[in-house]
């Protein structure tokens, strides 16, 4: 509305804003969507930060007892957590008893002692394990918050990089097909009927199973090139609409190449298009990353992202571990998507007013 | 309309084909030799031998597509390459538990997201609205296995209202014992995208002409929303219903995998696990044809829904 209203005094200035000037100036007055950007920007930040290896670049650390409770609970978590403690030099003691009956047989005997007593030097140099936390820790005592912030990362790098790859797919074919159509369209088509026509989850599994090398680049290709059909529809739509305007038949006259015309001419014209439809599968991304991690189809075991984390959550909340789930799913998860929807809700009607 | 059907069915088989071809391109060319897939899977070299030998890997690629037509057009898969057993009775044995948590699943969201969706939309505008709305985002946000993980272990095993998992031989005791739980959370799932759809759509036609006329002849706003408003909103309905069909199919595989249940969604899992290709292409081959035909019987309902609807 302010737009329209502001419109009389822009006239006289030389220059009238943009697309996307105005809808910037929609979203500002949007005070949900500020607040999400501002959650968003937030987590952005972060996961820079430590992809910079500024923060939580020792997360793998063991820097806490397996466990640790969180510092804000008290007596009652801190006995389980003590007692894990004290189980383990219980467990240690057999190893040793072990060790000592194999000595004839052990072609390590004569280094042995050796061994020990490094490893007795090395154990000294290490730091006390702390008792609790800022938000606990995990098996390992790895603290919880930088394991998060890690897990972040890697749910939303993947969750960023698989929107790309299929924004990317389906902006260059939906703009191959409605630009060119005839047979380029009916061929384009026959291969979206066909993507289509399988479950989006089955067609992952697929995918899945076939390149089962375990790896962010392997997650990321999966999930970018079965996930491409939502955009390639509405951007073929698009062209299609486009494809006949006057601008584009002027470009024609002045003779501008088909490549010129669709990616210079028309691309910018469908832009808001591309962005909306990125926001939105970088949620449904990051979800699928966080369910294909979970099944151990996702990112490498040496790496943590949420799905991982939720794996692992599940078997220690049964033992009254519920941090690592709280931290993983409730706070970091949901407040992101939370915010990443509803600032994709409001990109939508800022770049479109007409759609609701 | 028999006409309009028979194009229909016609115009799948290209679909299909195409369906086959990019099953095939992914198990037969990318996935490489089956030897090497299944090395350290299966340890019986004769066994592997006998795969190879089966999928026809030393014989040119037309050779091994005409193998693989023509295990589609029977609608036989061959074995099992772990547990030996044939296909097609793994999928016969797995469909019915998988449909016997879908079903209840699709229809209780179905009835609760239309009439939540139709109670939104009365309020709209409302701080009711604003707030269901804001609830069902939130909910949305959560991942469908926190969702899962929490109920487990809350309804489950810490207040014991439910069995944490299982499954039976007898129907009646596994829809009163153990899907009770699993239908529950899928349930919970899927209200926030749910209501939030039906809203729109709701929404949609509220703003028609019939329903202004609706109202100047004096009938309650209950009587215009469910029966003028509901009825033209059966498309989309009907749409997103039909959409979600093959997943009574494919059974919802977490699910599935979380509760135990011996449904296709987890022998699909385990399959992928274990590399056994047979029982993923099959799946993928039943779920797409499953789709089409899913994707025809929508569009026949439409004509249902509304007459004016006419197949072209």
């Amino acid at each position: 509305m302010s737009a329209l209203e502001n419109r009389p005094e822009r006239q006289y200035q030389s220059h009238s804003s943009g697309i996307w000037q105005l809808a910037w100036q929609r979203l500002k007055q949007d005070r949900v969507a500020m607040v999400a950007l501002a959650i968003v920007a937030f987590f952005m930040l972060i996961i820079l930060l430590s992809a910079l290896g500024l923060i939580a670049k020792n997360w793998d650390d063991q820097v806490g007892v397996s466990f640790a409770s969180p510092s804000f609970v008290d007596a009652v978590d801190n006995g389980e957590a003590l007692s894990a403690e004290a189980a383990l030099p219980e467990l240690a003691v057999p190893k040793d008893a072990a060790i000592v009956d194999l000595r004839d047989v052990d072609p390590l005997a004569d280094v042995l002692p050796e061994i020990e007593a490094k490893a007795k030097s090395l154990a000294a140099t290490l730091p006390a394990k702390a008792k609790t936390l800022p938000f606990g820790g995990d098996k390992w005592g790895r603290d919880i918050i930088a394991k998060t912030i890690k897990g972040a990362q890697s749910s939303i790098f993947v969750g960023f990089a698989a929107a790309f790859i299929a924004v990317f797919l389906g902006t260059l074919l939906g703009a191959l097909a409605g630009y060119f159509g005839s047979w380029v369209n009916d061929l384009l088509e026959w291969i979206y009927n066909v993507f289509t026509s399988i479950p989006n989850l089955l067609l992952i599994l697929a995918f899945a199973a076939v390149f089962n090398t375990r790896g962010l680049f392997t997650v990321i290709m999966i999930l970018g090139v079965t996930g491409w059909t939502g955009v390639y529809r509405l951007i073929r739509a698009e062209y299609l609409k486009h494809v006949n305007r006057e601008y584009v038949k002027a470009a024609e006259a002045i003779g501008a190449s088909h490549w010129r015309r669709m990616f210079v001419h028309i691309l910018p014209n469908v832009s808001h298009i591309i962005l909306v439809n990125l926001s939105m599968l970088v949620v449904g991304f990051i979800k699928a990353e966080v369910i294909l991690s979970y099944l151990g189809f996702g990112v490498p075991v040496e790496m943590t992202s949420w799905g991982t984390m939720l794996q692992e959550a599940q078997n220690e909340l049964v033992n009254g571990y519920w941090w690592q789930f709280v931290a993983a799913a409730l706070l970091s998860m949901a407040v992101l998507i939370t915010a990443f929807s509803l600032l994709t809700d409001a990109l939508r009607d800022a770049l479109d007013p007409k759609i609701k | 309309m028999t006409a309009y059907i028979i194009r229909r069915l016609w115009q799948m088989i290209p679909t299909m084909l195409g369906v086959m071809l990019l099953v095939f391109l992914l198990f037969h060319t990318f996935a490489g030799d089956p030897a090497q897939v299944l090395a350290g899977k299966i340890s019986n070299k004769a066994d592997i031998e006998n795969i190879r030998k089966q999928l026809g890997v030393d014989e040119p690629y037309w050779k091994q597509m005409a193998i693989f037509a023509k295990q589609v057009v029977t609608a036989d898969f061959g074995r099992s390459w772990s547990t030996k057993e044939p296909v097609s009775e793994i999928f016969a044995k797995r469909i019915g538990p998988s449909v016997t948590i879908m079903a209840p699943i699709l229809i209780i969201e179905m009835i609760l997201c239309v009439v939540l969706a139709m109670l939104v939309a009365y309020w709209r505008g409302s701080l009711t609205d604003r707030a269901v709305m804001i609830v069902c985002t939130i909910a949305m946000s959560v991942s469908f296995l926190a969702y899962i993980i929490a109920g487990q272990y809350f309804l489950g095993y810490r207040w014991a209202l439910f069995p944490v998992q299982g499954w039976s031989d007898s129907v009646l005791t596994n829809l009163t014992t153990y899907a009770p739980l699993p239908v529950l959370l899928a349930v919970l799932v899927g209200l926030g995208p749910g209501i939030r759809f039906y809203r729109s759509v709701f929404l949609d036609e509220i703003n028609h002409d019939y329903v202004r006329t609706a109202r100047a002849k004096g009938l309650p706003e209950s009587q215009v929303l469910f029966k003028h408003v509901l009825r033209n909103a059966m498309i989309p309905i009907i749409t997103n219903v039909a959409m979600s069909l093959p997943s009574l199919i494919f059974g919802a595989f977490l699910l599935e995998k979380f509760f135990s249940i011996p449904g296709l969604g987890r022998e699909v899992i385990n399959a992928v696990d274990k590399s056994d290709f047979p029982i993923i292409k099959a799946a993928t081959i039943y779920l797409a044809f499953a789709t089409m035909i899913f994707n025809l019987l929508a569009d026949v309902l439409y004509r249902v829904a509304d007459p004016r609807v006419e197949f072209k």
